[in-house]
């Protein structure tokens, strides 16, 4: 059974179509990289696996979950499913160490003992362990982020998304959030990210998917897709990609 | 003649302390109202949420004056006659609650969006979003503004002069009008006023002091 299975998706945003028809089925274990110019629909894709959009027709099926409205089953999905901001989005006011802890003590009932060590695993999987009760204010970027992913780590999602995670970073950054990525993606997690690193995309990831204009435009192997692009979108937004 | 003496005095600080039970009460009463009808003016339901601005709309249109009028001479003309302290207590809730649901609507507003984004990523509840999320957040927006308000409140409070109710400012002009000296008795009613009000002005800022060393030490 796939991890994720997204059929014949559709999206409007007013008259906008941003979805029009997208299926994409994706393995446990595979790591897909989804790439596009803004406004191609990919943030949006990855935002509906975890039920932040809604779509208007389509289904969406994640981790033996399907996609429904009703808050008591979503809820359910999403303590299968991870996803990383862009922003970051840590909560200020807690602490590093209860930023991680609070989901799985309130919505998976762990118990504090366990939450705490779950919490201090998850945080040496970043490379993070030192920063326990710091605020995430006193944290760089490439900190935040990976505290965000250790945050995600302690619902023990089985699929994980990455929505532009690097794109707020300072170059110098982004590597320490790429390396942990890397690493989750090799210890066999299943990922989906949205991205503009095409060296990961390539190097990393399984599958490349790239879209244009709310469609699946092109998608294959990251290697081959890469190197042989088969439309000249595809072959131009590599281009300039690689131009900078 | 009488003269501003020590009972005098004694008077004008005991009325005081009515200003101050009618300002904790009207606070304490409407700030709790008051929350509800923030959460129900955010809520998705349209009939709650319509049914709090509504309420909110109405009460910050008219004086509060008005209020006071209706829940005690109109009632009264009814034939329900509340006691000047319920009645005084009741109007400057109401008012209270208008006031304080649309600052506490505007701080749960300005908490960004992401953190609802997040938080409900991570499987939380609404009730658990607010709860562990959003209201901490929002409370440190909020604390400026509604200790402004409360300032604010403690002086309002003399209106209920108008139903009976012997308040602080009440208080001062009945001395003044036994004894005829307005000087001694208005600079005393005045440094009340002031010794209630500076001291929460500085709590606000006191406060605000210790919510943002929590966050970054």
């Amino acid at each position: 059974m796939p991890a994720v299975l997204i059929e014949d998706v559709h999206k409007r945003f007013g008259s906008l179509e941003v979805l029009k028809g997208v299926s994409l089925s994706v393995e446990p274990g595979q790591v897909i990289a989804i790439i596009g110019r803004s406004g191609s629909g990919k943030s949006t894709l990855l935002r509906c696996i975890n039920g932040l959009e809604t779509f208007h027709a389509g289904k969406i099926e994640v981790a033996g979950h399907t996609m429904t409205q009703d808050p008591k089953k979503l809820r359910e999905l999403r303590k299968d499913v991870g996803i990383v901001f862009q922003s970051y989005n840590l909560f200020p006011h807690l602490t590093v160490g209860q930023n991680i802890m609070l989901s799985p003590r309130i919505t998976k009932n762990v118990p504090d003992a366990e939450a705490l060590a779950l919490a201090k695993d998850v945080l040496a999987q970043v490379g993070l362990s030192e920063k326990f009760d710091s605020y995430p204010d006193n944290l760089s970027g490439g900190q935040q982020q990976r505290v965000a992913i250790a945050r995600s780590l302690a619902m023990q999602p089985k699929v994980m998304l990455f929505d532009e995670v690097t794109s707020a970073l300072d170059p110098e950054l982004t590597g320490e959030v790429l390396i942990v990525m890397e690493k989750l993606a090799k210890a066999g997690m299943t990922m989906l990210l949205v991205t503009h690193e095409m060296n990961f995309a390539r190097t990393v990831a399984d599958t490349t998917v790239f879209m244009h204009q709310g469609k699946i435009w092109e998608q294959g192997p990251s290697k081959e897709l890469f190197a042989n692009p088969q439309t000249p979108e595809l072959s131009n937004f590599v281009r300039a990609g690689a131009s900078h | 003649m009488q003269t501003f003496g020590w009972p005098e005095a004694l008077f004008i600080l005991r009325s005081a302390g009515w200003t101050l039970a009618l300002t904790a009460i009207a606070f304490f009463i409407g700030g709790a109202l008051g929350g509800v009808l923030a959460i129900m003016r955010l809520s998705r339901s349209k009939w709650l949420s319509r049914f709090a601005s509504g309420y909110i709309l109405v009460i910050q249109s008219i004086p509060v004056l008005m209020v006071l009028f209706m829940s005690y001479y109109g009632l009264s003309a009814l034939g329900i006659e509340l006691p000047p302290f319920l009645a005084a207590s009741a109007s400057l809730s109401i008012y209270v609650s208008a006031y304080l649901a649309e600052i506490w609507r505007g701080s749960i507003e300005s908490v960004p969006r992401q953190q609802w984004e997040a938080s409900s990523s991570l499987a939380l509840t609404t009730a658990q979003q607010y709860r562990y999320i959003i209201l901490p957040q929002a409370v440190r927006i909020s604390l400026p503004p509604t200790v402004g308000f409360l300032v604010q409140l403690v002086k309002n409070t003399s209106i209920v002069q108008v139903v009976g109710f012997v308040d602080l400012m009440r208080a001062g002009m009945l001395v003044n009008n036994a004894t005829y000296q307005a000087f001694q008795i208005f600079t005393l009613v005045g440094a009340i006023y002031f010794a209630i009000c500076f001291p929460l002005s500085r709590l606000s800022r006191h406060l605000e002091k210790v919510m943002n060393a929590s966050r970054s030490h």
